[in-house]
């Protein structure tokens, strides 16, 4: 999967994710290697993906937490048709909803897996921060 | 509430491809049809309750709406919760007309997704389009994997509800696939997003179709031939999006339906046939269970043998649903509810008195519940 995505990104990119003053922190922080959440510092939730508020208690005093990397798979799809161009080589591709230690959930790929058929609900995962040309985004591979 | 507004009219477009129409002028078609089959003016429409169309997004939509059929509303606008909407808003019209806010309300929709754009279906998830995350048929395919994980439902248990509407859509002249589709045939449709395949997704379809709901006093003053009682109805919003939600196999239709259900003073053992949103067969297979229609869990044995067909314990989607009758977003679940009650429908239920409807938006975002009587 990994040779074909840097096949693909020479040709269409992936849509890029569109960046703000909001979300910046969190591709930024992919791009030195580490994936951040939020935990709002009133009443302790933590979340992604990147909101001005809580979630919980609404108040604006959140802070940025590193993710230590360990997570469970919650779903996954396998794509065998292609919504965007620059998937068109990558089928059939997964995508899958990944819920880390620390509680926030994301989607994301599982890497490292020959077939995602054989993959089962709620089995362990560890991250893996690849390089997307566009940005680094966060992947996670079967622990 | 229970019994005290009707559905006076109904009427509908054609479905399927449908170029160069507007939704504008699917919705007059359909206007048009309800007002006579309810044998009414339109000059008596005083409530215009409009869902917006995906294809186009068209600001005041429900004030373009209104002149294009040449009348003044007291209330109306348009309504956003994706197939919720159909029979939010027909709640919502029952409400304004026991409130005395109007007189005679119409509910409608159309939108031409099939000749048109199909963009809101197949767009990315925001930022997530980084990872391939595009389209709504995946969304359900993710939650149809959860669910299979957890209670062990199978790829051929979707596949009967494919079966069953099929089975259903074929008998309906107006179905826009009547091409009956075996449990084989099934397994060999190709995948779209896995576990799903293109037999587990519904139709993209362009069309219009409108419903008109009044008091039933004020049916009986009028003379309305064939008025259908509605005994409840009820909402509930999952919200989240699908990579949020803390428990992927649990949504609000359970509450949208006990609230219903507690308007009409029934238990789902009371219904004698469904109409149950079947954009996805995930999402028809998890009402069933959320409607208390069997246990959560047992959706997948529910389905098998039948039981969903005419015939069968409880029958389902019988015009043929979403997957085979049209795609279009809800109401034509309404209409065929109504066709049943007043005994009228080309797969007609013998003696059924009860019939629940379900509608719901997004990746069961958000659900609506109507129950309709003899």
């Amino acid at each position: 999967m990994d040779k074909k995505m840097e096949k693909t990104s020479t040709a269409v990119s992936v849509p890029a994710p569109e960046r703000d003053a909001l979300n910046a922190p969190y591709w930024d922080g992919l791009a030195r290697g580490i994936l951040t959440f939020q935990r709002c510092n009133s009443c302790g939730h933590a979340w992604l993906p990147p909101r001005g508020d809580c979630p919980g208690c609404l108040s604006a005093d959140c802070v940025w937490e590193s993710a230590a990397g360990g997570a469970k798979l919650i779903s996954w799809v396998v794509y065998h048709v292609a919504f965007h161009p620059a998937f068109a080589n990558r089928l059939p591709y997964n995508v899958a909803v990944v819920e880390l230690d620390e509680g926030p959930r994301l989607i994301s790929n599982v890497v490292g897996v020959e077939d995602a058929e054989t993959l089962k609900i709620d089995q362990r995962l560890q991250l893996v921060i690849e390089d997307e040309g566009v940005t680094a985004v966060a992947r996670f591979a079967p622990a | 509430m229970r019994g005290k507004t009707v559905i006076a009219g109904i009427g509908n477009t054609v479905f399927g491809k449908l170029p160069g129409r507007s939704t504008l002028s699917m919705n007059v078609e359909a206007i048009r049809k309800a007002l006579a089959d309810a044998g009414i003016d339109k000059g008596l429409v005083d409530g215009l309750f409009v869902k917006f169309p995906t294809s186009k997004f068209e600001m005041m939509y429900g004030q373009k709406l209104a002149e294009t059929i040449g009348i003044v509303p007291r209330i109306g606008g348009v309504w956003d919760q994706g197939g919720a909407s159909n029979i939010s808003m027909i709640g919502y019209a029952a409400m304004a007309i026991e409130a005395g806010q109007c007189d005679i309300a119409l509910v409608c929709l159309a939108d031409n997704p099939a000749t048109g754009s199909r963009q809101a279906y197949e767009k990315a998830w925001g930022d997530d389009g980084v990872y391939g995350w595009f389209g709504t048929p995946a969304g359900y395919a993710m939650v149809a994997r959860r669910h299979m994980g957890e209670f062990g439902t199978t790829s051929d248990q979707l596949g009967a509800i494919a079966v069953a509407c099929r089975k259903h859509g074929a008998a309906n002249p107006n179905a826009q696939l009547r091409k009956p589709l075996t449990l084989d045939q099934y397994r060999e449709s190709r995948l779209i997003a896995a576990p799903l395949r293109r037999d587990d997704c519904c139709l993209v379809s362009d069309g219009g179709a409108a419903v008109i709901v009044m008091s039933a006093h004020r049916a009986k003053e009028l003379g309305v031939a064939k008025p259908v009682p509605v005994l409840g109805f009820g909402q509930g919003q999952t919200s989240w999006e699908v990579a949020l939600r803390a428990d992927l196999t649990t949504t609000a239709a359970t509450l949208s339906a006990q609230t219903a259900f507690r308007m009409a003073g029934l238990s789902p053992k009371d219904i004698d046939v469904a109409q149950i949103y079947d954009c996805f067969t995930i999402a028809a297979l998890m009402t069933l269970e959320s409607y208390g229609f069997c246990q959560k869990g047992e959706g997948g044995k529910f389905v098998e043998d039948g039981c969903i067909e005419i015939g069968g314990d409880l029958p389902i989607n019988t015009a043929g649903g979403l997957l085979s009758e049209t795609g279009m977003p809800g109401l034509q679940l309404v209409i065929e509810g109504v066709r049943q009650m007043r005994g009228d429908s080309v797969n007609q239920v013998k003696g059924a008195r009860t019939c629940a409807v379900s509608n719901q938006g997004g990746i069961m975002h958000t659900h609506s519940t109507l129950i309709l009587g003899h």
